[in-house]
């Protein structure tokens, strides 16, 4: 099975979560879309084995060749072109990659150049498969990596998403490639908010989820309500613990600061395969 | 020569608006003759992008200065490539904008002066 593991925004435990899960369940991979701010490996220090380079086409014009008639940029929806009478110019931040200026153009003065978009990571921890994205610094366009990163997504084991924060584009392209949603989620006004948002988004997607509630000790018990009513299965819930947080500061998972809690994350495993047989009967 | 500003209506008293990108008309004036041409923006309803083809319009309207404000970065790298000079609007009407335009009383941007994708309000 493919879990994703998403919240409402950064910062609630998204990563301490998936990395968790993927060491406590063994045999799996672990597969960090979060592509702008990638930290998984803070957690899991896996070994490196691999480095890629991640591209994209943009266009380029042949200037001899380019009659300024501008059919070209009044194509791209983007507006990633503007021709002037004696100029060409391309925002290679602006577009999206879609050919469309290289056809309608009637002289073929449009050429296709790669351009790096960012890179990919892989390697292992022991059993553990590690597979990370990251976008380059000053890109904005993080799906085709998340894509690349999700293109690895091995078929004889679990897989774990850490998923890019928020209700984006990026988030819901990660939760589309996974067979459910968990959602981690902290019980802190500004959390509860952004969290709604996301629910509201993968719901419409029709993908099913689960919640992790973390630091559930704190609060006044609203996202606990609210996943009730929304008919949102709540699978486990971890207090604010001294040895979790100081954990995190020294780059452990959740499974070395926090060992008893271990079997839960085990058993969390099994709850997630019914909840999908459950969504698909 | 002709000179655009940027402006929330048609026509020569119509209002300054000084988000370049965003404002729904470009009225282009004649400095001599004040012959007057408004020309409605397409991408005021665009999140991305909406600098460049407004800078496209005003290159293709034949202007050779810009009153507006708030420009971003590509646009001004259009306006630049197009030859067209960006001052610095002031609030008032167009019929204003064009005075202190003649009057040399405008400050002439060098560079942008607002984020890629422009101001929202
Ligand atoms: S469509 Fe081709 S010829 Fe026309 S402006 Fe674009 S690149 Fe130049
Ligand atoms: S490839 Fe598509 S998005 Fe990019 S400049 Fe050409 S038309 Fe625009």
């Amino acid at each position: 099975m493919k879990v994703a593991v998403a919240s409402g925004k950064g910062g609630t435990g998204k990563t301490i979560i998936s990395t968790a899960l993927a060491l406590a369940w063994g045999r799996t991979a672990l597969l960090d879309c979060d592509v702008e701010a990638p930290n998984a490996h803070l957690l899991i220090r896996p070994e490196i084995t691999g480095r890629e380079i991640v591209t994209r086409l943009v266009p380029r014009v042949e200037e001899e060749l380019c009659t300024h008639c501008g059919l070209c940029a009044e194509f791209c929806r983007y507006h990633a072109l503007a021709v002037l009478p004696k100029r060409w110019m391309v925002f290679d931040e602006l577009c999206h990659s879609c050919g469309g200026c290289q056809i309608v153009c009637p002289t073929d003065a449009i050429v296709e150049s790669s351009r790096p978009l960012g890179e990919l990571v892989t390697g292992h921890r022991d059993e553990l498969l590690f597979v990370q994205g990251i976008l380059n610094n000053g890109e904005t366009q993080p799906v085709p990596v998340i894509r690349e990163v999700l293109g690895r997504s091995p078929e004889d084991r679990d897989v774990v998403i850490d998923s890019p924060p928020g209700a984006s584009c990026s988030m819901l392209t990660v939760a589309a490639a996974a067979d459910i949603v968990l959602l981690a989620a902290e019980p802190t006004p500004f959390g509860f908010h952004d969290l709604k948002m996301a629910v509201r988004a993968i719901r419409e997607l029709g993908r099913p989820m689960a919640v992790v509630i973390n630091r559930s000790d704190w609060g006044d018990g609203s996202v606990r309500r609210f996943c009730d009513d929304e008919h949102l299965p709540v699978l486990l819930e971890i207090p604010h613990l001294r040895e979790v947080a100081e954990g995190y500061t020294r780059a452990l998972p959740l499974t070395q600061s926090a060992p008893h809690l271990t079997p839960d994350l085990i058993r969390l495993r099994a709850k997630l395969q019914a909840l999908i047989t459950e969504a698909a009967a | 020569m002709k000179v655009c500003v940027t402006a929330s209506h048609e026509g020569i008293d119509a209002p300054v608006d000084d988000r370049f990108g965003r404002a729904p008309y470009f009225v282009i004036v004649d400095t001599e003759t004040l012959e007057t041409t408004s020309i409605a923006n397409s991408t005021v309803n665009e999140s991305h992008g909406a600098g460049v083809s407004s800078a496209t319009t005003v290159a293709q309207s034949g202007a050779e200065a810009l009153v507006t404000a708030h420009c971003g970065p590509r646009a001004f790298d259009v306006l630049n490539a197009a030859g067209i000079k960006v001052f610095a609007a002031q609030p008032g009407t167009v019929r204003e904008a064009i005075e202190a335009f003649q009057n040399g009383v405008l400050t002439q941007l060098a560079e942008a002066d607002a984020p890629a994708g422009g101001l929202r309000r």
